[in-house]
This record gives C-alpha cells, structure tokens and sequence, in this order.
C-alpha cells in the first residue's frame, strides 16, 4: 500500500519535469522549423512546429555571403577568448593576496573591491568615460577592458586559494621562494578547477554579449554574434544587406526576394546553435562556480 | 618564568611597524594586485566621480567640468515628471516579484528534484532545463517573438483556432507584467534549481535518517528538514537581489518587449529609460536617475542587511 503511493507520486514527478523540459525543446523544434520552412508557407500558415515542406533555401542564403557572420564570429570569439583569459589572469593575481594572512592590506583592499558590488556610478558617466576619455568608442577594446574584473568572482577565487592547504606554501617560503614564484609555480597549477569554472562563466557572458555593441559600437566589422543577430531580427533592410553583398554594383537579380522569416531564424541556429550544444558539456563548472558564490556570498 | 614572559612580550611588541615598512614587506603582493586595482579605480571609482553630471546640466561641448551646475534640477525634473513614478513602480515591482517567483520556483523545483532517485534521470533533466541559461536574451526574443507575432504567431494561431479575436501582444501592455515574469522565470529557472539543489544535497543525512525512524512520510521531511535548511540560502540570495531591486535585468525589459513604445507603461523599467538617456542625448537627467537607483540600492543593501542580522545573524550578507 505504501509502495503503491510512493509510485504514484513517483510518475507524477518525472511527468512534471517531462512537461519541463517540453517547454525548452519546443521552442527550439519551432526554431528550427522555421529555419527549414520557405517564406511562402510560413505567411499562409503562420509559424508551425513542423513543415510541409522542408527547404534548405534560407541556410543556402547565409552561407552564399558569409562575410558579416564570419565578422561576428571572429570578433566574438576572439574578444570572448582573449577577454576571458585576461580577466582570468588579472583577478587570479588580485585573490592570491587576498588570500593570503600575511598580506597587510587585505582588509582595505578587499573592502575596495567589495565595495564596487554594492555602489556605482552608474551608465552614463562610464559611457563618457569610454568614449570621451579613453578612446573606447568603436574600438574592439571595448569588449575587453571595462569587464576585466569582477568582484564576485574575485570572492569565489579568493575562497578556493583560501582553501588550499597552507603547509604547501608554509614549505615554499622555507624553501626561500618569493611570493610570486609561489603564485606561479604553486597556487596556479592547482587552481585549475576553479579558473576552469571562472573562465567559462566570464566566456559565456562575453559570448552572448550583445549590449557593449548596441552602447559603444557602430562599424558592422565589430559586431558581436548576439548583435548581428538581433539587428536581423529587427531589420529587413539588415538582412538584405548581409545576404546580398555581392548586388553593389553589379546584375541585381530580383526575382531572389529575402527569404525574410526563414533567414532570421535559420541564422539564430547558424549563430547560437553551436553555443548550445558547447556550453552545456560545461555545464559542472557553471553549478559549481554559482554554488560557490552564492554560498560564500 | 614570570621574568620569561615579560621578556618574551617585550620582544614581541618591540618596533611598531611603519607604512613603509609593509608596503616593503608586501612588494610582491602589491605588484599582483596592481593590474586589477588599476581596472577598479579607472572603470568603477572614476566613473563614481560622474556623478557630478547628475547636478550639472551636462552638455558636450561643456564637458564635465565646464557645464553649468544647477544642484538639485535635473532631479526635480525627473521625480516631478510623469516617467518618475511609472518606471521606479515598474522596476520595483517586477524586482520583487522576480525576487520572490525566483526563489519559490527554484525551490520547489530543487525540492522535486530532490525527491528523484534515479541519477541518469536527475542528470538529464538538470542539462535540459539548463539549457535556456546559455542563450542570450536576443535570441529568447526570438523564441517570444514566434509566440507573439501579430500574424504568424503561435499564440495568434490556437487563439483563431478557438476563435477568439487575434491580438497584437505587443500593443498590449496589460498582459506583460505576467508576459516578463514566466519569461524571466523560463530563462532563471535551471540555473536557480541547481543552486538550491546544491545546497539540499548538503542536508545532513542523519536527520533524514531519525525523521525516517520517528515515522514522518514525505512531505513532513520535506516540510521540516528541507526546506529549512534552504531558508539561509534563500535569504543570502535575496539580499543580494533586493540590493539590485532598482536594477532590472536590461537584457529582459529591452529585447523581449522589442523596445515597443506603446508598451512602456508596462515595460519601461530605470534602466531601458537610462540606455534612452545616451539615445536622446539627455544625459543630465538619466545620470541622476543611475545616481538614485544607485544610492536607493546601496541603502536598501545595508537595511535589509540590518533587519536579517536582528532575526537571524547567522544569515546575513556581512
């Protein structure tokens, strides 16, 4: 009898989060129907989670010009990339103090740092600070630079090095290293976990950045992925200039009419498909990271 | 051994150690942490000092420094406009409501979970409701924009299959305060219920184990050790949150609602109205607006902070 009750409320569990999970894949099936549907059909039948007809057109569209997603690619990955391992570097080199009992600072500099989660100065005066003073403007530093650290990752940095046994750099210093060998050779081979976690979640965030571009940036050539993409969901004129570069100047074929609604969505796939289907094998790190933070908080 | 002691302590607190003594000491220290120290007072501290623009009536030419101050102005302008009142309701009330829809969904979510045995089952249902968390808000907007679409719209399409009227979500701004919530909930949710999964797998086990032998069925377990032993969690996260209750999440406000102007009684929150602030050039206005919502957050951080550590010390943020 008790068994039979504990069964029951068993199924209606995984039935829940069957039902779930429904709600992320159907989206995506949706997505991807549109992608495979022709322009035609979809101002008939409105968007359907399966097509009639299945129709490569709007992918052949994108990959005959590629050039403005290859531009967002390159520019997102390497901002995201050489961002991240900068960010990385630079508050690694700042928690390893922080960590450290000797350090005479540690209270004013951690409070310094702390301090910048709670208050700031707010949208606008960063924006003139970017562009007026620093030259920021329009410039691909501008995805590196103002989010170089953070002080909640700091925290969960500065709590995995307090975490280490202090005997390994208790032997070190006997051994005469200085504080900066320790840091090299010592605490960074054995951090790998927690810069893994560190650098994905930095990495994500600038991958799916699309707001520095909507602020800072207006050459085409230095949109973000997430950008490009948005500009296409809101820009017929947008997407006739991406797909078809090659009719300045030259035999403007037009009976090649944009496949409008089948492109914008075929280039959500082209553009943040291989995000999904990255990101989740790390997906260990990203639980562990935000465990950690808001734990320690 | 008296002698012993006293010797011993004179020794100890023998010379004081000066400034320039630990600066020495610390060399090595203060050279790692320059690179970042240096990023925190350029692109957090300097920007603090914006804030003068705020009492300014800022213009480009002027600069900074050279623009007319008029004190309090820009800020009677604003809390005296029609804007005032509707995007600081807006934002607080999506900020409180996302605060508490997050934290009870996440929970229950976690709570469910927890109940699962079944690991392979556990895995895949955590990687699936995951998922949304590695998307942009772009590309939500899309997802959102194949429901609401005024003609090929999914939501469009079962509601003529009905028979009801056809409507244009996005001239509507009746229904997205409930519209912003789901969709911030859909997107929050997996990453939320890990959070808080984590911390039920630290339950003690022991507990379980005497609850199991005193005869309590589930839901008692659940109800007295459970969802205790969230609560510390909850609270630490909802500090931080209300801290954050005047910042709302661009991302959400901008791209789901397409930055549709019939919809800003509804959607308008301090910082889409802030961003518009650099569109229209009107900076003097919009920094005093980030200047309150910074200064109002700041407050309630330390409150809220102040009223936990008077229930419960244990739980507070510091």
């Amino acid at each position: 009898m008790k068994s039979k009750k504990k069964i029951y409320s068993r199924i209606v569990i995984h039935l829940f989060f069957v039902l779930l999970c429904l709600t992320f894949f159907i989206p995506m099936l949706y997505v991807i129907s549109i992608s495979l549907s022709s322009d035609a059909e979809i101002s008939r039948f409105g968007y359907r989670l399966f097509p009639n007809n299945i129709t490569w057109d709007a992918y052949k569209y994108i990959f005959r010009n590629t050039r403005q997603l290859i531009d967002s690619y390159k520019v997102t990955a390497i901002t995201s990339i050489f961002g991240g391992a900068l960010s990385v570097l630079v508050m690694t080199m700042v928690a390893y103090p922080l960590s450290r009992e000797n350090f005479h600072f540690k209270k004013s500099i951690s409070f310094f740092i702390f301090f910048t989660m709670l208050f700031s100065g707010g949208l606008i005066p960063t924006y003139i600070l970017n562009t007026q003073y620093l030259g920021l403007n329009n410039n691909v530093w501008i995805y590196i630079l103002p989010g170089l650290a953070s002080a909640w990752y700091i925290i969960i940095i500065r709590t995995f090095f307090q975490q280490l046994p202090s005997s390994l750099v208790e032997s070190a210093k006997i051994d005469g290293a200085s504080e900066i060998t320790i840091f090299a050779k010592i605490v960074m081979p054995l951090s790998t976990p927690v810069v893994a976690t560190v650098f994905l979640m930095v990495l994500l965030a600038k991958w799916n950045d699309w707001y520095t571009t909507l602020i800072y940036i207006r050459d085409s050539k230095l949109y973000t992925l997430q950008y490009m993409l948005q500009k296409i969901l809101r820009e017929v004129e947008f997407i006739r200039s991406v797909t078809s570069e090659m009719s300045m100047g030259m035999n403007i074929s037009l009976d090649q009419e944009v496949p409008t609604e089948p492109v914008r969505f075929a280039m959500v796939i082209v553009a943040a498909g291989p995000t999904l289907v990255i990101f989740p094998f790390f997906q260990k790190y990203f639980t562990k990271g935000m465990t950690i933070g808001a734990v320690k908080g | 051994m008296r002698i012993g002691n006293l010797v011993q302590k004179k020794v100890k607190y023998g010379r004081q150690k000066s400034l320039f003594d630990k600066l020495k000491e610390n060399k090595e220290f203060l050279i790692l942490i320059m690179p970042a120290v240096l990023y925190f007072v350029i692109w957090h501290y300097l920007p603090m000092l914006g804030v003068v623009i705020a009492f300014k009536d800022y213009t480009y030419f002027g600069g900074i420094l050279g623009s007319k101050w008029v004190g309090f102005d820009n800020f009677k302008f604003f809390f005296l406009s029609n804007d005032a009142w509707r995007i600081t309701r807006n934002t607080v009330s999506y900020g409180a409501l996302f605060i508490v829809v997050n934290a009870i969904s996440a929970s229950v979510v976690a709570l469910l979970l927890f109940e699962i045995k079944n690991r392979m089952a556990i895995k895949v249902y955590q990687t699936i409701i995951i998922l949304p968390n590695f998307l942009s808000w772009v590309v939500v907007g899309f997802v959102t924009y194949i429901l609401f679409n005024p003609t090929l719209g999914v939501v469009n399409q079962l509601l003529s299959f009905v028979g009801i009227k056809e409507v244009d979500l996005y001239m509507e701004p009746k229904y997205w305060l409930f519209i912003l919530t789901v969709t911030n909930t859909w997107k929050g949710l997996g990453m939320n219920t890990i959070i808080y999964y984590a911390a039920l797998l630290g339950t003690n086990q022991e507990l379980f184990e005497a609850a199991d032998l005193d005869g309590a069925n589930g839901l008692q377990k659940c109800w007295h050790i459970s969802v205790p032993s969230l609560i510390p969690l909850m609270t630490i996260l909802s500090i931080l949150a209300v801290g954050n209750i005047l910042r709302g999440d661009f991302g959400l406000f901008y791209q789901i609602s397409r930055d549709v102007g019939a919809l800003y009684p509804t959607t308008d929150v301090i910082d889409t109205y802030i961003y518009r602030g650099i569109r229209t050039g009107d900076m003097s206005v919009a920094t005093a607006v980030g200047f309150f919502q910074s200064f109002v957050g700041f407050a309630l951080v330390i409150a809220t902070n102040k009223i936990v550590k008077k229930i419960e010390p244990s739980n507070s943020l510091f």
